[in-house]
């Protein structure tokens, strides 16, 4: 255990230096699901690492030992079938390998896709995040705030993300927060994510989307929950309403700087219906599901209409 | 005014202007110096109309090196643009556009033809036959991948590239975000190239599974046999898919239907679906061959028979298996949940472990070999730790919840450029220099080709692995600048310089081929390289009819046995030789799908229709034409036999001086 | 060219028996085809937008005939191919053409049904349920259009050129092409019309 965390600072050291001192955003996690990615990310760059090691070592040995220059002229190398133990270990290994992989990776994924852990005594923060060509909608539906291109959130609370798209997929990404997650027009997706360290985060979307891709970036500012509450309070007091022709007026392809509105657009314009990984269906949403899924959300549009046949 | 208006190019930049000149320039310059030279029947006869698989081969062989470069280019100016923060070189549009079209003609009009021309080259030669099952087929194969090519490589300069990425995600790359007829090309241009592929993977399959020499049982064949079988196999299940994705595209994008749209039920998500499962299988359509290669030559140089012949086969079927069972991994971020996750990222690392039986088996062949340190040799070794290293990092990946942090960032860029560099190009490399003399009739120069060797591998070195580091640090893949304060600048400015060595690497090809066919001597001999497999076993250069006698096979390196133990390869009389006919016909289908494809993008619906009639015409042509071949007579063939003996006599001496 | 004469006719040459073996593959890949198809139809059957859902503008007649006139016609060519083993030239090309004549009867019926569709408002730009139905019936339609002239084309040189070991091949492939066929609209019969119905 000891050798494996020593390998690891020295692993993680070495990143570092070569990056150039300041360390790399996914690897300085800020919150407890960026943490759990960065702490897999560093385990299977050990592991990994190990493994090239060994292949280039063995490599090496048998080049130096095996090379035509070293060997005299009436040599005739054997001819070796193969064998069975040797099969076996070359199997086993890689098999051990991934079998303890696949085990951290699926603990993580359902870590991962739930509400983080150390704050499970608070109320959930839902933002609606919203991409448009090239800009980003933050809607605070309870605070009844929307801002454009920037993000207030607090410290030391679960956040969930509901994501879509006014236009091509996007994917929604605070890499020091955690991972990333698409957004697309025709259902929401669901990203839970929490800070433990105010400060400021670069965010992004990191699914190409066209021409304006590049600049499609924003800014979080995490902060305690008492900064928030009165930055909530602040905007009700200066901010302007959001109304639909506003609204409009901002999903035009483009860049716009930071904005900040009171009231939010999922009051005329609301999200899509289909809601696609929250925390209930975490266990029954296999693949196959998701098409089922949207069936019958289409079948009940379908009956609406039916009734006015 | 409105028709012409599409055929303009929509970000037009000098650039673009430039190579317009340049291409009109080349064009005319060709056109004339064929005219010149008289060699318009010259290519007609003995090109455009055969039908002969190593000519084929050759013709597949040129297009992908061209390819490469028009790639190469692509990406060099890149890796120029994001040299440095807010580089002007390129505006965002253009950037999209090279980025996509480095893509394509990389996977599709690089990496397959290479794939293609060394199965055409090789496989009939391997297995003892004296063509490929369809050859008329084989030639509509090549012709429909050129037209393929041809089509999407016109379209930077009429109407605009596809500028929606490789992927083309819909709903990006619908009429709604992609109004030029950039994406009407790549829809276009994949599927006339696709049913080419398609029918190459029919006939290759045919042909392991009938045409093999007597004596030789599927456990008998060599390995670059066996890999190109499962690639074809995987040819053949997973381009349908393509087939029908970009039919969808298609009408979508032409016709106004709804599979992908935002509206009316489209559904952007199944075309990532489709894309994949038919995109996954396709990277191990190109690895698989790659390989073989490998296989073939790291026995050969460490004078060893292939170490766990039978785990090697089983893993490759293995592999092939599991590539339609992981697509989901390329959008883990999609939203599935934990549990399909889950499932994709425990069949993606399962695909490590026949991966690694392979990696062993290779190192175990060069044990107690007797390792000779040739180009193709060099490239093989530089291969096994750096695809070790792609591999790995390909088990990050699978990871599902650490690819939420690597995903579309610069990092999964390093990763697959580390996976089909060292294991495909380098593959592509060391067959070209070892298969070169078979059909060429003279070496590669030694010297030049381990400056390449090391000129691509210090550049793949330099130029991708900064990438990882900028990838772990936030930098999004397909971005096309970036600023200052994001601390990018220095490592994508030793990106560029890696990739302008592989540049300079790449070119010193060209000059090897120059340099080695002016002054590399001609008397090789048949087996330059000591090899195993039967397609040493011919004349260099190959007859026409390959083997003048069927040979008997008993081993998986019949030609070994046979130079080694004494076992007789070719027995009994002379007899007279079926050839195919040459035919024109695929050829003329090739033209005629091109201008089909070129109406289809540019919605000019009446020559589309008289083209598609075209198509119909020449298949009912076929129906009817009764075509028999010819045969070539033992008298004929002994002339032919007798002039390679002159030149065996020679052989004796230069066996001594080309073996390094 | 080697006769092998303990084999039907159509496996008597070398390239014969490599051209069955090839078409087999190419099956395969069109079992993809269709299968990819399939999955496309399922995926956005449900998927209507505000048009018209299966149920709405399926009907039962056309689509029996079509299913009846379809099955008989893969009988009538396994007769034809039957006959063609006998060495019976005549009676194979009756049954080539009543093969044929049943093909055309199910295009006209089809043909039929999607001026119906269009009729009642389920046109290709309609919704994703709409476009995915009419691509599948479409490239089936298409198929069976293509084995029209390739029958005829067949029957031409059979008559032309007589039972010869090369026509005795093109006409066994194109009866697998045919009986392939008939199994894709039983799929499409089952899993398309019957299920939208129910529905």
């Amino acid at each position: 255990m000891k050798f494996k965390s020593g390998l690891l600072i020295s692993l993680m050291a070495l990143v570092t230096i070569l990056a150039g001192c300041e360390p790399l955003l996914v690897l300085d996690p800020k919150g407890p699901q960026a943490e759990r990615q960065a702490s897999d990310i560093m385990l299977s760059i050990g592991i990994m690492a190990v493994i090239v090691i060994v292949v280039l070592v063995i490599l090496a040995v048998i080049l130096f030992k095996y090379r035509a220059s070293k060997q005299p002229d009436d040599y005739e190398p054997p001819h070796i079938e193969g064998n069975i133990w040797v099969e076996v270990i070359c199997i086993g290994i890689p098999v051990l390998i991934v079998a303890y992989l696949s085990f951290v990776s699926v603990q993580s994924n359902y870590i991962v896709e739930s509400a983080p852990t150390g704050y499970e005594n608070e109320e959930p923060l839902v933002i609606y995040a919203s991409s448009s060509d090239w800009k980003w909608h933050f809607s605070y539906p309870e605070q009844g705030i929307e801002t454009v291109n920037y993000l207030y959130i607090p410290t030391d609370r679960p956040l969930e993300f509901k994501l879509y798209s006014h236009g091509p997929i996007t994917s929604f990404w605070i890499p020091q927060l955690g991972g990333q997650k698409y957004a697309m027009a025709d259902m929401v997706t669901t990203l839970h994510l929490g800070a433990d360290v105010p400060g400021e985060y670069m965010g992004r979307n990191a699914n190409f989307s066209g021409k304006g891709f590049a600049e499609n970036i924003f800014n979080v500012t995490a902060m305690s929950q008492k900064e928030f509450d009165e930055w909530v309070e602040e905007v009700h007091e200066r901010a302007e309403p959001l109304t639909e022709d506003v609204f409009n007026k901002l999903l035009e392809p483009g860049h716009l700087g930071q904005m900040t509105f009171t009231g939010t657009h999922l009051e005329f314009s609301p999200a899509p219906e289909h809601n696609h990984g929250s925390d209930t269906d975490d266990l029954e949403s296999n693949h196959d599901d998701h098409t089922s899924h949207d069936t019958q959300t289409d079948s009940t549009n379908v009956e609406t209409d039916h009734s006015g046949h | 005014m409105e028709f012409f208006e599409r055929f303009a190019i929509p970000h037009p930049s000098p650039m673009i202007y430039a190579s317009m000149v340049a291409i009109a320039l080349v064009s005319i310059g060709i056109l004339v110096g064929i005219t010149y030279f008289k060699k318009w029947g010259y290519l007609w006869h003995e090109w455009f109309t055969t039908v002969d698989h190593k000519k084929i081969g050759i013709m597949y062989l040129i297009s992908a090196l061209v390819m490469l470069f028009r790639g190469g280019a692509d990406a060099i100016l890149m890796r120029a643009q994001l040299s440095g923060p807010d580089m002007k070189l390129l505006d965002g549009q253009h950037y999209n556009e090279i980025f996509t079209t480095h893509g394509v003609v990389m996977i599709m009009f690089m990496a397959m033809p290479f794939i293609f021309a060394f199965m055409n080259l090789v496989i009939p030669l391997q297995i003892g036959a004296r063509d490929v099952a369809f050859p008329r087929l084989n030639a509509l194969s090549f012709w429909l991948f050129f037209a393929g090519a041809m089509l999407f490589n016109i379209s930077f300069v009429i109407g605009g590239s596809p500028d929606a990425g490789w992927t083309s995600y819909f709903p990006l790359a619908g009429n709604d975000f992609s109004t030029s007829v950039g994406t009407n090309y790549y829809m276009l241009a994949l599927q006339i190239s696709g049913i080419g592929s398609l029918m190459t993977g029919i006939n290759m399959m045919t042909t392991i599974l009938k045409m093999r020499a007597p004596g030789m049982t599927l456990m008998k064949m060599p390995m670059f046999t066996w890999s190109t079988l499962i690639a074809n196999v995987i040819i053949v299940f997973a381009f349908p898919v393509l087939t029908v994705a970009l039919l969808m595209g298609t009408t979508d994008r032409l016709f106004g239907t709804h599979f992908f749209t935002t509206t009316n039920g489209g559904m952007d998500m199944l075309w990532a679906n489709f894309f994949w499962v038919w995109g996954h299988p396709e990277v191990y359509i190109l690895i698989l061959p790659a390989f073989g290669l490998y296989s073939e030559i790291i026995s050969t140089f460490s004078s060893r028979n292939l170490y766990g012949y039978k785990s090697m086969v089983g893993s490759m079927v293995l592999i092939s298996l599991l590539s339609f069972l992981v697509w989901t991994h390329h959008f883990f971020t999609m939203g599935q949940g934990a549990l399909t996750n889950s499932i994709f990222s425990i069949t993606t690392m399962a695909i490590a472990v026949p991966t690694g039986v392979k990696i062993f088996n290779w190192l175990f062949t060069l044990w107690k070999g007797k390792i000779r340190f040739t180009v193709p040799m060099l490239y093989s070794i530089g291969f096994i730790p750096l695809f070790t290293i792609g591999g790995v990092t390909g088990v990050m990946l699978a990871m599902s919840a650490a690819d939420y942090q690597y995903h579309n960032t610069m990092f999964l860029v390093a990763h697959f450029h580390n996976t089909i560099i060292p294991g495909v190009v380098f593959a592509m490399l060391a067959g070209l220099t070892y298969y070169w003399p078979k059909f060429f009739g003279f070496m590669l120069n030694e010297k030049i080709g381990k400056s390449t060797f090391w000129l691509l591998t210090v550049g793949f070195v330099l130029a991708f692995f900064p990438m990882y580091i900028t990838g772990l640090d936030g930098q999004a893949r397909r971005m096309y600048t970036y600023s200052e304060a994001t601390g990018f600048g220095p490592l994508n400015m030793l990106s560029f310089v890696g990739a302008a060595l592989m540049a300079i690497g790449f070119a010193t090809i060209v000059y090897n081929v120059y340099y080695s066919y002016k002054n590399s001597p001609r008397n090789i001999g048949s087996d330059p390289w000591d090899a195993r497999s039967l397609e040493w076993a011919t004349h260099t250069p190959v007859p026409e009819y390959n083997f003048a006698r069927v040979p008997q096979v008993f081993s998986s390196e019949a030609f070994w046995d046979a130079k080694k133990k004494g076992h007789q390869l070719f027995k009994g009389e002379l007899k007279d030789i079926h050839m195919p006919n040459n035919s024109g016909v695929p050829f003329i289908m090739g033209i005629i799908f091109f201008i089909a494809g070129f109406s289809f993008i540019f919605a000019i619906w009446i020559p589309a229709v008289i083209a598609l009639i075209g198509i119909f015409v020449c298949m009912a042509l076929r129906s009817f034409e009764l075509d028999h071949g010819r045969h070539i007579h033992v008298k004929e063939i002994k002339e032919i036999e007798a002039q390679y003996e002159e030149v065996q006599g020679n052989e004796a001496r230069s066996h001594t001086t080309t073996r390094v | 060219m080697k006769l092998d004469h303990t084999q039907p006719l159509e496996y008597s040459t070398d390239q014969n028996q490599l051209n069955i073996l090839g078409f087999w593959i190419f099956l395969g890949a069109e079992i993809m085809l269709f299968a990819t198809l399939f999955t496309a139809y399922f995926t956005l059957e449900g998927r209507t937008g505000s048009g018209p859902t299966p149920a709405d503008i399926f009907e039962i007649t056309p689509v029996l005939i079509e299913t009846f006139v379809l099955l008989t016609s893969s009988f009538t060519i396994g007769l034809g191919v039957h006959a063609m083993r006998l060495g019976r030239k005549n009676a194979m090309l009756t049954f080539f053409g009543i093969t044929l004549l049943l093909g055309l009867g199910f295009l006209g019926v089809e043909i039929y049904e999607f001026t119906h569709y269009y009729h009642v408002g389920a046109t290709y730009q309609t919704s994703a349920f709409t476009a995915a139905l009419l691509t599948t019936l479409g490239t089936h339609g298409a198929h069976v259009t293509l084995g029209l002239f390739w029958g005829l084309f067949i029957i031409l040189q059979v008559k032309k050129r007589g039972l010869t070991p090369e026509n005795a091949n093109k006409s066994f492939i194109f009866s697998l092409y045919w009986h392939f066929l008939d199994v894709v609209w039983i799929f499409i019969f089952s899993f398309i019309y019957l299920k939208g119905m129910m529905m």
